[in-house]
């Protein structure tokens, strides 16, 4: 046992020892839940459009002022013809031009149809998507005021309330995503390159014939990982508490519970990586490859996994962060209890039991 | 110059003669192109939908029905409490719970106005915005058609209507692959150059064969040339890669001039690489130098518009994309492919990109030193 001690003391003095990655392994996920926090969110807000009134009536008057000013769009253009229409998104400053058709409110008085047409620019299909549904809302809702004005029977009115997430803000999102894409980095890639390094400086052949035990070394190894990665997500969330205003309604104790079972999942995929890799150069672009594009992408972090063809939705399934993150929201946002994330716990538990008998199996104490 | 050729096939020799190199520059453009391509999308298919009818009278089954048959939506359960509603919301099983209250087609006839109770799952609230505005638009569209059918129009006078029609210009399918193809090449490129130059330097520092360099008569500039050309011509070499699969998988439209791309992905190497050099010049082991690649690396994508969009982000963060070079080239990367623009349109980009890469590169090279 005094061994085992020795041997994560030298771990620990190994990376107390090396200020900058100490800096980089700190300062790294603060700079970035901060930079990520403020700049990054897909909220529509002031999107430039420009506005073709054939008609130039009360009525599209005022269906124009409702449009500019919800706050989603910003009048860049008023434009006189449709042959200006392809100049001014080919220039890109425009996102959408909305078309009023001749004698707008006379038509929908009279014959009592009356049409607008969106034209988004679609190189950015899921934005050019959003601006059209969004526009289309605020359209719908001024026909509905207007139907209540005219006082037309029989009216239908939605009243939508928002769970979890009433002011509709994306870094309720985002944070629970980035806590897991830093974890994920500073644990996998940590670990599994310390121990890579060790392979091709060759000083693990030091390792492998001392008396200390497989099992020890690896411990060992990961050991203070634990430690700073618990530090790392500690801070990460009090940030997000206070900075963000993310509101955390489930127990503290679990939220801290799950976190140590993500951290103890990804430092065993760590330890799988640096098992099958023997520099670390080869460590780092298999953390990469596999890491963090699929945690950006499959893990639900930024699209929702339920509309992606169904075979990314099975692949989603193996990406250990997806189930982290829907532990994570349940717990901060939706204030659930264990009850209810019991199977997306054992199923991180599965995983970490999973790949510490392949890291172990797989672990070489022979030199080749 | 023959100095520079010999430091170049020994670079060309250690990457070939690394196993696990070659696969992996073969093997990271495909699993990213054809998985990741596919999984970058908002577009809403299944929204699932709990419904609480507690009127169950014709006009709530006719509205059910309307959602039942629009393709958008997956029912997925019935009840007739608000807590199995809000259950199904916590279990993630349902993102939006449609509560038709008791009476409501007695109160829509009686007193004129009936309302509906909508509660969505907002967590991702640009889901949820759109979510909202489907459900509005479907409840809308019945609405119309009912007070026509009950204040007993006569057939040819409608309700006032006003009707939307919508389409969607350069990408009429909404096919957003055309649109993350060449984001995600621009990805690949910048990572190949990044990390590979960035921890090939520091490895021969760690390792220790740096000095043999150092005592060479290499001059510095031969050394760093013969560094970074090799990984250069890959990065150039996967964009080509890069660009015939999504050519022959996906059929992205190549309107413009590959020319264009090309000439200007040899500058923006040039800045990817010598970021990359930087970076190994600062650091003394790969782990420190691959950790600050990591962190710039995520920070320029993030920031650079590939998942989310730039217009969206406060203008000091979009201030900081002046000197995110990620972000200059996915948008000339989208513009000479989907929109087919020349040189001329690309004007201001391709002088950024050629300030920011002598730029770095003289810093660099002024940075380095030949002495341990």
């Amino acid at each position: 046992m005094k061994r085992f001690f020795g041997f994560v003391t030298k771990e620990f003095y190994h990376i107390f020892r090396d200020f900058r990655t100490l800096v980089v392994l700190f300062g790294m996920p603060i700079a970035q839940i901060l930079l990520f926090g403020f700049a990054i969110n897909t909220d529509l807000k002031d999107a430039s459009i420009a506005i073709l009134d054939n008609s130039k009536d009360e009525m599209t008057r005022k269906l124009s002022q409702k449009i500019i000013s919800s706050g989603y769009f910003l009048l860049k253009e008023n434009l006189n013809t449709t042959a200006e229409i392809e100049k001014s998104f080919q220039t890109g400053k425009i996102k959408e031009v909305i078309i009023f058709q001749e004698d707008f409110e006379k038509r929908f008085m009279k014959d009592g149809k009356a049409s607008v047409q969106i034209i988004a620019d679609a190189t950015d299909p899921n934005n050019a998507n959003l601006f059209v549904n969004y526009t289309s809302g605020i359209i719908n809702n001024f026909q509905q005021e207007l139907m209540r004005e005219q006082k037309v029977p029989y009216l239908i009115t939605p009243e939508v309330r928002l769970r979890y997430n009433p002011e509709m803000k994306s870094v309720f999102m985002f944070v629970p995503g980035i806590i897991t894409i830093l974890l994920m980095l500073v644990c996998a890639m940590m670990t599994s390159i310390s121990i890579a390094r060790e392979k091709e400086l060759g000083t693990m052949e030091v390792l492998l014939v001392s008396p200390l035990k497989p099992l020890q070394i690896l411990v060992g190894k990961v050991l203070p990982y634990v430690l700073l990665s618990f530090i790392n997500a500690v801070t990460i969330i009090m940030l997000g508490k206070w900075v963000f205003g993310m509101p955390i309604t489930g127990s503290y104790m679990l939220l801290l519970f799950v976190t140590i079972v993500f951290i103890i999942m990804v430092l065993s995929l760590g330890i799988f990586i640096s098992t099958v890799s023997n520099n670390q150069m080869t460590a780092m672009l298999i953390s990469m490859v596999g890491l963090l594009l699929p945690t950006i992408l499959l893990s639900g972090f930024v699209f929702p996994t339920e509309n992606m063809p169904l075979i990314l939705e099975w692949l989603s399934y193996i990406v250990p962060a997806k189930w982290f993150i829907i532990i994570l929201k349940s717990v901060m946002l939706k204030g659930l209890g264990i009850q209810y994330i019991w199977k997306e716990l054992l199923v991180l538990l599965g995983m970490t039991l999973f790949l510490l008998m392949l890291g172990m199996k797989k672990f070489k104490i022979r030199l080749e | 110059m023959r100095t520079i050729l010999f430091i170049l096939r020994k670079e060309f020799l250690q990457i070939k003669r690394n196993r696990t190199m070659l696969p992996i520059i073969f093997f990271v453009p495909f699993v990213q192109l054809i998985i990741l391509v596919h999984a970058a999308t908002f577009e809403m298919k299944h929204i699932r939908m709990h419904i609480i009818d507690r009127d169950n009278s014709s006009v709530s089954r006719d509205i059910t029905g309307k959602f039942r048959g629009s393709p958008f939506y997956d029912i997925t359960n019935y009840s007739f409490s608000d807590k199995e509603g809000e259950e199904d919301l916590k279990k993630n099983k349902a993102d939006i719970v449609m509560i038709i209250p008791k009476h409501f087609e007695r109160n829509l006839k009686t007193e004129s106005s009936g309302k509906i109770q909508l509660v969505i799952n907002a967590i991702n609230a640009a889901s949820a915005g759109l979510t909202y505005a489907y459900t509005q638009s479907i409840i809308l569209k019945y609405n119309l058609d009912l007070v026509t059918e009950w204040a007993n129009l006569p057939s040819n006078v409608r309700t006032s209507s006003i009707s939307i029609t919508h389409s969607f210009w350069f990408n009429p399918e909404l096919n957003y692959k055309n649109y993350m193809v060449p984001g995600i090449l621009v990805l690949l490129v910048t990572l190949i150059g990044m990390f590979l130059t960035g921890m090939n330097i520091v490895r021969e520092k760690e390792i220790g064969t740096i000095e043999q360099i150092n005592i060479t008569p290499i001059k510095k500039h031969q050394f760093i040339i013969g560094k970074l050309l090799p990984f250069w011509i890959i990065a150039q070499f996967e964009l080509a890669f890069g660009l015939t699969l999504g050519k022959l998988l996906f059929n992205i439209p190549i309107l413009g001039n590959l020319g264009v791309v090309f000439t200007f992905s040899s500058i923006y190497l040039l800045v990817v690489l010598g970021l990359g050099l930087i970076i190994s010049t600062i650091n003394n082991t790969q782990q420190q130098s691959m950790f600050i690649s990591f962190f710039f690396m995520i920070v320029f994508i993030m920031m650079s518009g590939l998942f989310t969009p730039v217009e969206s982000m406060p203008v000091w963060a979009q201030k900081i994309n002046i000197i995110n070079p990620v972000a200059y080239f996915i948008k000339v990367m989208r513009m000479v492919l989907m929109k087919g623009s020349g040189f001329a349109d690309i004007k201001q980009q391709l002088i950024s990109i050629s300030v920011y890469a002598v730029v770095i590169l003289s810093f660099a090279v002024w940075r380095y030193r030949k002495v341990s």
